[in-house]
């Protein structure tokens, strides 16, 4: 699960981390406000997004930048009525960009130089693994492409947690001296503390500044959580933005169901995740495009499969459906049983191919056979994947 | 025939007595696996069905029981508790069934698994299990859709090894041990650990090895594979048609942002290895019987 920046920032203040300070507003009362909370200096207004490349985005109506620094309430104010509501596309938001729907204002600082700063659960290691570089500011996966030397990397062990030496063993890897290291240990010390406390995947400042003062801070953050831990923080849940979800993945994880929206016209209904990924995968391999991965888990029941259905055929560019059920301790029958009350209670109206196998297959085809249900069976997978492909291109 | 269980397999159910464990156990029971002892804390000296005694320790069901294997079915909030205490309890083998289980636990435990002489083997979480055909079945697959054998699987994703299993049986062709290493981004058991014992166990023939996308466990085996094993391998990747950064179902199937842990990498690195490539997931067990006769 994922946060906004000004929600990141406020939990790094817990923590100990400084960072601009700086009000959120989601309509236009409210942006007077923050507005009047800070000086009439430099102002940065930001986008509130969950993507990245916010600064060099550009809106639908043209207007450029969805991080701007201006100078001034009266131009805060101005920038504001350009972004609120207005839709950002930047270059991880898809060309269908992201609706804006809150703004965060902070207080601008003389940066002297940019850091970047994060930590990232390493599958590879099962550790935490540290990542900084001086090169900070930028686009952190070109810096590991090109000078992956500039990269420092501190694998963490988690029993172990992290200790000072990590901290120093940073600090003087990015070149600071005297009372910054002090500073970078405080900042790194409640970094990793929020990290392990908050069960994050991801804790990422980019960029960490010093300031012409000599002062470093966060000025910019990405918080990433563990989705299953956590029903362990309910505070971090109440984060969770629906605005940034698409309508059917929040309706299908309602149902328990693991929907992911795609770009094409073949819906997919299928038990477990890796054979839900095979069929998506087939459906292309025979030229078609997969409208979506649904996975509806190993003990679904009637009621799951009928609002499967429904999310599927809620999406307007579905033009057919492939069902595919492998069936274990789920037995095929139950599954045909489903499929059929479903297919009464929602109005299909597109082809449907249902291919069933395992457990009970027999009882299950005979269901499917004798319910009326308007559908394709079929015996293997390349076979069904096949016939809705051929069925969707030719109608 | 087989690697990790056999008929001589002594089971023991952490969370016997809940609704996913009573109705798994029956199954296994029914298959013929050797279920000597339960343990839900609290219910200790009681009988679940009539048929295997419950205990409140893991510690007491090896002790009293002779177990030698576990299997857990407790809800993600304490299955990597229900692992240490097993991984404390000596037992050899765990297999964690459990979905759902926090990362970072994960992380911890293996921690515990790695650098602390530790006897156990850990298979999962968030896996099918494990069986060996006609001998020992442990987990939730449907254990009539194997036949005895000599080909070995391993798996990240439990109803796509079901899929490979069925085609193999159709053909003819048995199974010496499947093992479902599950679908999270910390585990137990790699695919190369998987593959390295099916490649030293002189009862498996040829392997089937499924993968999907995210992270480098394919590629870390297929480099094994390169190096050390002579017997016939076929392998799938799912996930080739997934977009990036997302979560697809399994919690470690993702292709990052930067487009780490792609199906053409794995392909690409099953290909290196020679391992004969499924390209489609209905043509698994073809793409080992293009190279091993059985």
């Amino acid at each position: 699960m994922n946060i906004h920046e000004y929600q990141a920032k406020r939990l790094l203040q817990e923590y100990e981390v400084p960072v601009p300070r700086g009000y959120a507003a989601t309509n236009s009362r409210e942006v007077e406000t923050a507005i009047s909370h800070l000086g009439d200096d430099m102002i940065v207004v930001k986008a509130q997004i969950h993507a990245g490349g916010r600064g060099k985005g550009t809106f639908t109506d043209g207007y450029k930048g969805g991080v701007k620094v201006v100078k001034g309430r009266e131009a805060a104010l101005d920038a504001a009525n350009h972004m609120l509501d207005n839709t950002l596309v930047t270059a991880q938001t898809g060309p269908e960009g992201r609706k804006v729907q809150t703004l965060y204002f902070t207080e601008a600082c003389d940066i002297e130089h940019e850091y970047y700063l994060a930590i990232v659960l390493d599958r590879e290691t099962a550790q935490s693994m540290i990542i900084a570089s001086t090169e900070g500011g930028t686009d952190i996966e070109a810096v590991a492409e090109e000078t992956p030397e500039k990269l420092v990397r501190v694998p963490i062990s988690p029993t172990m947690g992290l200790r000072h030496y990590h901290c120093r063993r940073v600090a003087f890897a990015l070149g600071f001296e005297g009372d910054q290291v002090k500073q970078f240990a405080r900042i790194l010390t409640g970094l990793y503390k929020m990290y392990w406390e908050k069960n994050a995947m991801l804790v990422e400042i980019n960029p960490l500044v010093t300031t012409k003062q000599g002062q470093l801070m966060a000025l910019d953050a990405k918080v990433s959580f563990d989705a299953n831990a956590i029903f362990q923080h309910p505070e971090i849940q109440q984060l969770r933005d629906l605005n940034e979800e698409d309508p059917k993945e929040i309706e299908a994880s309602k149902h328990n169901l693991a929907y992911i929206a795609l770009d094409g016209n073949i819906a997919c209904m299928v038990n477990g995740a890796g054979l839900a990924m095979a069929t998506m995968d087939i459906i292309k391999s025979f030229g078609g495009e997969p409208a979506n991965f649904l996975d509806v888990g190993g003990g679904a029941n009637e009621d799951q499969v009928t609002a499967a259905f429904k999310i599927i055929l809620s999406d307007p560019n579905v033009k057919g459906i492939l069902v595919n059920i492998f069936g274990g301790i789920m037995k095929c029958d139950v599954i045909a049983r489903g499929i059929v009350a479903a297919a009464r209670n929602v109005d299909i109206t597109v082809p449907l191919v249902v291919r069933l196998e395992g457990t009970n297959v027999e009882a299950g085809k005979k269901i499917l056979r004798e319910s009326g249900v308007a559908l394709t069976p079929a015996d293997s997978l390349a076979q069904a994947a096949e016939i809705i492909v051929d069925q969707v291109k030719n109608g | 025939m087989s690697i990790l269980v056999n008929k001589d397999t002594r089971l023991v159910v952490q969370g016997i007595t809940g609704k996913t464990g009573t109705f798994h156990t029956q199954q296994c029971v029914e298959y013929g696996t050797n279920v000597v002892a339960g343990v839900t804390p609290g219910k200790g000296g009681q009988m679940w069905e009539d048929k295997v005694p419950v205990c409140n320790t893991v510690e007491e069901a090896v002790q009293q029981h002779g177990a030698n294997a576990s299997v857990i079915y407790v809800p993600p909030a304490f299955a990597a508790d229900s692992i240490l205490e097993a991984i404390e309890a000596d037992i050899p083998l765990v297999i964690c069934i459990t979905e759902g289980v926090p990362v970072r636990d994960m992380a911890e435990v293996r921690r515990r698994l790695y650098f602390h002489n530790t006897k156990t083997r850990l298979i999962g979480p968030n896996c099918p299990g494990i069986i060996t055909p006609g001998e020992c079945k442990i987990g939730i697959m449907p254990g009539y859709i194997h036949k005895p054998g000599r080909v070995g699987v391993v798996s990240r994703s439990g109803t796509l090894t079901y899929e490979a299993v069925w085609q193999l049986s159709q053909r003819g062709h048995g199974q010496s041990t499947c093992i479902g290493i599950g679908g999270d981004p910390i585990n137990g058991t790699s695919q190369l650990d998987a593959v390295r014992m099916l490649n030293e166990d002189p009862e498996t023939d040829a392997i089937i090895m499924i993968g999907e996308i995210g992270g480098s466990a394919e590629e870390d085996a297929c480099a094994y594979i390169k190096a050390h094993v002579k017997k016939p391998v076929a392998g799938f990747i799912a996930g080739a048609s997934a977009p990036k950064g997302r979560t697809m179902g399994h919690a470690g199937a993702i292709v990052s942002a930067s487009g780490a842990g792609t199906a053409e990498a794995k392909f690409a690195a099953m290909e290196d290895a020679g391992v004969s490539i499924a390209r489609n997931p209905s043509e698994i067990a073809d793409a080992l019987l293009r190279i091993y006769k059985g």
